[in-house]
């Protein structure tokens, strides 16, 4: 065959297809932006939102479409699709909460926009990793733009510090993750993830120190990803420090990716040894529960807060990590209705904040609803989805994730989990209160001259009720995009026994 | 033929030390050369896995994670140095502006 057989050439490359777009138009956002003022990058950030709304196309357009590409190091299916169509939505999001925000912050637009970009495609590529180093690859795109976002206020004390501090444990997990994959090379032979199951379905290998040495290691690298107590320390501090778009970013894209990759390799590759990791999860599930909610009760600051509320329902999603394959849907349809509830929240937070300082502070929020109805009212959505109230997405999420874990027998971990939506009811009724009871408080300024944040905060309204109230199509592809993934690896039939 | 657990006993122990350097030492630019030792840590066990199993994968993942390295090496450095011109400090012990 002639190596430029055009066939060939389109079947490789259609599947990556969006992440090809994404990447011309990080290096053309980056270009184009060398001459734009750091006051007026609007026209910037409308460019990046336009080549996000492309590769969203282009992904509804290979959607249903399965196989591997480059060798089995990417594989497309209806998991990696979900996940990128999550996190492209989320990134959007972020562009139309940044457009206003970075503009007057004076953020540089091109860096800005183009980083934004560059971390969207690690995402996805950590979404659709067919392989270890994949995962790696796309964790460290990921990663490493957004320890620039986070210090991108460069004269910004916070941010500076921010950055520090997710760059130092961000590098420092790296480090565990990737000795976790070496020693999973070493035991299995291999770095590919269908491989990698086949070598362990026999069960021979449970036992291996040196392949549970590398689970361990990898536990340890993802749960700093996904900020699970104990490897959360970094989190709060990012998360207030850095400027607020940008967190709302981290909290939800980084979180989706992460997350995406971690049940990729554990709950597929690493399937057969499940008795083995399971149970470390459930103590980290148990921990990072009780230990963000706990801690988000005392907070004062709103970004803050919010860190810790995400710090607790990484706990709740870990649970269903921690019991196993059937809760796997739930996972997914949780993570969906997080990301939009979390999106809205921080949204709302924007709203509020001048100058990067002032309207972060709970009291802050006070009198919100007599000055700004439908803003507070919003929030109050927010809120009580983050809480857990039906019939918003947040309540179907955890009732999906903790009846498919009582199902597994594990009760005692959904007791827990039970108690801590009781202790987080009362940081989030807080705010609420804040709005609804007390006077005081900050003024909102110019909210109508705002269009795009303002049409963020009520899409994310819009989509946390719908999710709530209709879930059904939404439940059946999260499990239609699960089981496409574990459906690969043979735990498909097992998986949708009732 | 120097056997694999010798190799993969010295990468332990250099990934030990680079671990105990990021916790034990407050300086930012010890902690990140620590974490560099960390990462060459992992492509000694890398090599070492690779040549012994006869497989590419090792030596190739080497190169990307040096790559990686390098670029994590631009972002940090650049970081601190932002982190220097405001603050005129490099000790992890200073930068208590966010607490709890």
């Amino acid at each position: 065959m002639s190596p430029f057989n055009l066939a060939a050439i389109n079947f490789v490359w259609l599947p990556i297809l969006p992440l090809v777009v994404i990447t011309v138009a990080a290096m053309v956002v980056l270009l184009a932006g060398v001459r734009v003022d750091d006051g007026e990058s609007e026209g910037l950030g409308l460019l990046t939102l336009a080549s996000l709304a492309v590769a969203f196309v282009f992904t509804l357009g290979i959607l249903g479409q399965y196989g591997v590409a480059f060798a089995g190091a990417i594989s497309i299916d209806s998991f990696s699709a979900f996940f990128d169509l999550v996190i492209l939505i989320a990134a959007m999001f972020t562009v139309m909460m940044s457009l206003d925000y970075a503009a007057e912050n004076r953020i540089p637009g091109a860096e800005y926009y183009s980083l934004l970009l560059f971390s969207v495609l690690g995402m996805m590529l950590m979404a659709a990793a067919g392989d270890l180093i994949v995962i790696f690859l796309g964790l460290e795109t990921m990663s490493i733009t957004v320890y620039v976002l986070a210090g991108i206020m460069r004269r910004n004390a916070k941010s500076n510090e921010a950055a520090i501090k997710y760059f130092l444990l961000g590098a420092f997990s790296t480090g565990f993750l990737l000795y976790g994959i070496a020693l999973v090379y070493g035991a299995t032979g291999t770095i590919k993830l269908g491989p990698i199951h086949d070598a362990l379905a026999s069960g021979a290998m449970g036992s291996n120190p040196l392949l549970l040495l590398g689970i361990g290691m990898m536990l340890i690298g993802f749960g700093f990803k996904v900020a699970a107590v104990p490897f959360h320390m970094w989190a709060p501090d990012v998360y207030e420090g850095a400027p607020t778009p940008v967190t709302a970013f981290m909290a939800v894209g980084v979180k989706l990716a992460a997350f995406a990759a971690f049940i990729r390799v554990f709950m597929v590759g690493f399937v057969s040894v499940g008795a083995q990791w399971q149970t470390v999860l459930w103590v980290v599930a148990a921990l990072t529960m009780t230990g963000g909610n706990l801690i988000a009760v005392v907070q004062t600051n709103i970004k803050r807060m919010l860190a810790y509320s995400a710090i607790a329902h990484a706990g709740y999603l870990l649970l269903g990590m921690a019991a196993g394959v059937r809760s796997g849907p739930a996972i997914l349809y949780y993570l969906l209705g997080y990301a939009f509830t979390n999106l809205g929240a921080f949204s709302v937070v924007i709203a509020l904040e001048r100058r990067g300082e002032v309207g972060n502070q709970i009291s802050d929020f006070r009198g919100l609803a007599a000055r700004q109805p439908l803003l507070a009212g919003a929030m109050a959505i927010f809120l009580l989805s983050l809480a857990g109230v039906p019939p918003l997405a947040g309540f179907v999420g955890k009732f999906y994730i903790f009846s498919e874990a009582l199902h597994q027998g594990y009760v005692g971990l959904v007791i827990i989990a039970v108690l801590n939506s009781v202790i987080s009811a009362y940081y989030y009724f807080y705010v609420l209160v804040a709005m609804y009871m007390q006077e005081g408080g900050v003024e909102v300024e110019r909210l109508s001259a705002r269009p795009a944040l303002v049409a963020a905060i009520g899409l994310a309204a819009l989509a946390t009720i719908l999710i709530g109230v209709y879930p059904q199509p939404y439940i059946a592809s999260a499990a239609n995009a699960f089981y496409s993934a574990s459906g690969a690896a043979g735990v498909r039939s097992a998986a949708l026994e009732p | 033929m120097i056997p694999l657990t010798y190799m993969m006993s010295l990468s332990a122990v250099i990934f030990a030390i680079g671990v105990a350097g990021v916790i034990i030492r407050r300086n930012i630019l010890v902690m990140f050369m620590s974490i560099e030792l960390m990462l060459n840590a992992v492509n000694l066990a890398f090599i070492a896995i690779g040549s012994r199993l006869g497989s590419m994968d090792g030596q190739v993942i080497v190169f990307f994670v040096m790559t990686v390295a390098a670029a994590e090496a631009a972002v940090g450095l650049g970081i601190i140095i932002s982190i220097f011109r405001n603050r005129e400090t490099v000790h992890a012990d200073d930068l208590t502006l966010m607490r709890w």
